[in-house]
């Protein structure tokens, strides 16, 4: 993996469209909404969960906020989820369930982790990546399935009279449970695997932009998607992929977006892991 | 001082000239006694005054009774000033009941084991000269009074040290719920101090027949409390008081005995929680791991509550038919909250237990199956990140692999 320095003219490609960047500043607002509003709960016992739940205006408006959250979150999941269904059935788009372009975890994954984990020992060169890695397609899956289980959780607690018209008595203290376990592997792996694997790894450090700016520069292509960028420039799409790069204003609002998030995301983290250590849960 | 004395004794023999003058075989009159003892400077050579104010007296309920009908040894005084020294006055020899219940009380005990002791007799509370019926409301013992009456003593923090193991306890009442009644609202129905002490015959809350013994507690709160009193006979820690169970509570246990609180109010609301963890420590536990528990845990009372289920008084166990918790009832206990809770919420355990296999098998398997899910998860990607991390930061100080952002290009087009 060697490089040079960027040209002053370096091309930049897009990689996220708006859609896709407006779908993850709702999905991000709606997870710190969700988090700080959430936690209290499974913390209660801390001094510094009755603290935060007093911030936001004692339970009974922290309780609106969280579900205000989950119907924006609940919203961007049903969004995405039309839009994929739309690109497959309405515009034959078959590439976004199998292939380089597609989420679904293939047997080239397991080679990546693979080959990937090799080089973590020195045991072998770095490999090349294509459009989406195997740590991104887990973080996508995780968060598929954790909207599903957390939604649907969370949705039996927020209408229990409903519910209970099909659900047996029980099922509310399992929904409980998993809402709560579940939520603590969300925001667990969010923010610590993700916020590592997407900006505070070496090479990332201090934040990967290209989710609130859309565009990645043909020298990081290079580096972490070589695969993808020798593909398209075969398939001769990688012209109608060319983008201005980011403006100052751009990178400016997603360092500051971007910090702020990773920046509460990283203070709940300790507030969590202290309550572990001290709290016996 | 010294002058103070010189003129006491200079009136009294003044006084008592005229007395002795007169002095026949009749026991001196009250007129002779007030002749020297209303004069405001009246003391013993020990400068202890010995006061006694004619119109007070006059006003008391003692008025009628001559001086030495009480101070008998003075009847056959001929010589004045008499000596100071007087026997004890007894009270006895008219108030012969009040005085043998007063016997069997903590003030009489305390100056029995310990004659020193400051502990209150007849006069502390009654006054010597000035006595007046309880209902008389300049009385000292007149219930509104009698709070401030027992507080000269019991609110004398030079007193309390010299042993009275229940502390500053008018401090603590002067804010509770009778206490404002009493003092605040003027409520002649609020207790004071002897409606559960009494008055005379004062036992000590070890005494089995004291009316402030853990078994007697409910009794005597049932007096006024009488629906309350009933249920809590009837209930679970009702009947296990009955039967001699050292842990059961009564009243007190939960409300203190002084210091009681409007249950209406939040703090007490979620303290009474805590009060009835301290006995029932796992049913606490497991309440804490439901949404209600947690809740309550943060500091906000508006959520289901142990006495909000069980109710506060007429707790029975689940499968008494008269409980709230019962088959029969948990639905209607249910809907107080959630108007349109149907039967299913029978199957909801607000105590459920995921470490607990036997009592809550669903929650135990998915809390087991979730505690692997995030174990692998975190131990795999906590692995992976660490070695990334590792390499990453190797690759980046190696010389071999230079690799530079150069971040000024990535914005040079605005």
């Amino acid at each position: 993996m060697t490089t040079t320095a960027a040209p002053p003219s370096e091309r930049h490609y897009v990689r996220f469209g708006r859609a896709e960047r407006l779908l993850h500043a709702g999905l991000m607002t709606s997870f710190l909404g969700l988090a700080l509003t959430g936690l209290p709960l499974l913390f209660s016992d801390m001094r510094w969960a009755a603290v935060l739940a007093r911030l936001f205006g004692g339970f009974a408006v922290a309780g609106r906020l969280h579900r205000f959250f989950a119907i924006v979150m609940i919203a961007v999941f049903t969004i995405h989820v039309a839009r994929v269904a739309y690109r497959i059935f309405g515009r034959g788009e078959a590439g976004l369930l199998w292939g380089p372009g597609s989420m679904v975890p293939q047997p080239r994954d397991v080679r990546e982790l693979y080959e990937h984990t090799r080089w973590f020992l020195g045991l072998g060169p770095r490999p090349e990546f294509d459009r989406y890695t195997y740590w991104e397609k887990f973080d996508y899956w995780a968060v598929f399935w954790g909207m599903l289980i957390i939604g649907g959780s969370g949705l039996i607690l927020w209408f229990p009279a409903t519910f209970a018209r099909i659900l047996p008595g029980w099922m509310f203290n399992v929904a409980l449970v998993v809402h709560g376990e579940e939520a603590l592997l969300a925001v667990g792996f969010i923010f610590t695997i993700h916020f590592f694997n997407g900006h505070l790894r070496p090479g990332k450090f201090p934040m990967d932009l290209v989710i609130f700016t859309g565009v990645v520069s043909e020298r990081e292509m290079r580096e972490e998607r070589a695969l993808e960028l020798e593909r398209l420039r075969s398939e001769g799409a990688l012209e109608a992929k060319v983008a201005p790069p980011p403006t100052r204003r751009q990178m400016r609002t997603g360092y500051v977006v971007g910090g702020i998030a990773v920046g509460i995301g990283l203070a709940l983290v300790v507030l969590i892991i202290y309550a572990l250590v001290l709290g016996g849960h | 001082m010294a002058l103070r004395f010189l003129r006491a004794g200079a009136v009294a023999l003044v006084l008592t000239a005229s007395v002795a003058a007169q002095s026949t075989d009749r026991p001196p009159a009250n007129d002779d006694c007030l002749a020297c003892h209303s004069a405001p400077s009246a003391a013993r050579a020990t400068g202890q005054p010995v006061v006694v104010l004619p119109e007070k007296y006059a006003a008391s309920v003692h008025a009628p009774l001559a001086c030495v009908d009480c101070h008998a040894d003075l009847a056959k005084v001929t010589e004045f000033p008499h000596p100071e020294k007087l026997a004890r006055v007894s009270c006895s020899t008219c108030h012969e009941d009040v005085v043998a219940k007063y016997d069997l009380g903590v003030h009489a005990r305390a100056r029995r084991a310990d004659p020193a002791s400051p502990a209150a007799t007849c006069v502390d509370c009654h006054t010597a000269h000035e006595i007046k019926a309880a209902s008389d409301p300049t009385s000292t013992t007149y219930k509104l009074n009698l709070v401030g009456t027992c507080a000269r003593c019991h609110g004398d923090p030079a007193i309390i040290s010299r042993g009275i193991e229940a502390g500053n306890v008018p401090a603590s009442f002067h804010d509770s719920i009778h206490g404002r009644a009493l003092e605040k609202a003027g409520l002649i129905v609020a207790p004071a101090c002897g409606d559960c002490h009494r008055t005379h015959d004062i036992l000590p809350k070890s005494d089995p027949e004291s009316p402030i013994h853990r078994t007697k507690v409910p009794s005597t709160c049932g007096t006024c409390h009488a629906g309350v009193g009933q249920l809590f006979a009837a209930s679970v820690h009702g009947g296990a008081l009955a039967r001699g169970m050292p842990s059961a509570p009564a009243c007190q246990t939960c409300h203190t005995a002084h210091g009681i609180q409007r249950t209406e109010r939040e703090g007490w609301q979620l303290g009474a929680v805590e009060e009835c963890g301290t006995c029932h420590a796992e049913a606490l536990r497991t309440y804490r791991d439901t949404f209600h528990g947690q809740v309550q845990s943060l500091g906000f009372a508006r959520i289901a509550k142990c006495a909000d289920c069980h109710t506060a008084h007429a707790i029975h166990p689940k499968e008494d038919p008269r409980s709230s918790v019962s088959p029969a009832n948990v639905v209607a206990t249910c809907r107080q909250c959630h108007p349109s809770a149907t039967e299913n919420v029978v199957g909801y355990d607000p105590h459920a237990d995921k470490r607990d296999r036997a009592r809550s098998p669903h929650v135990y398997y998915v809390a087991q199956a979730m505690n692997v899910l995030l174990a692998g998860v975190f131990t795999f990607f906590g692995l992976h990140t660490t070695l990334w991390f590792w390499r990453g930061f190797r690759e980046r100080r190696s010389p071999a692999v230079p690799e530079q952002r150069n971040d000024d290009d990535r914005g040079a087009a605005e």
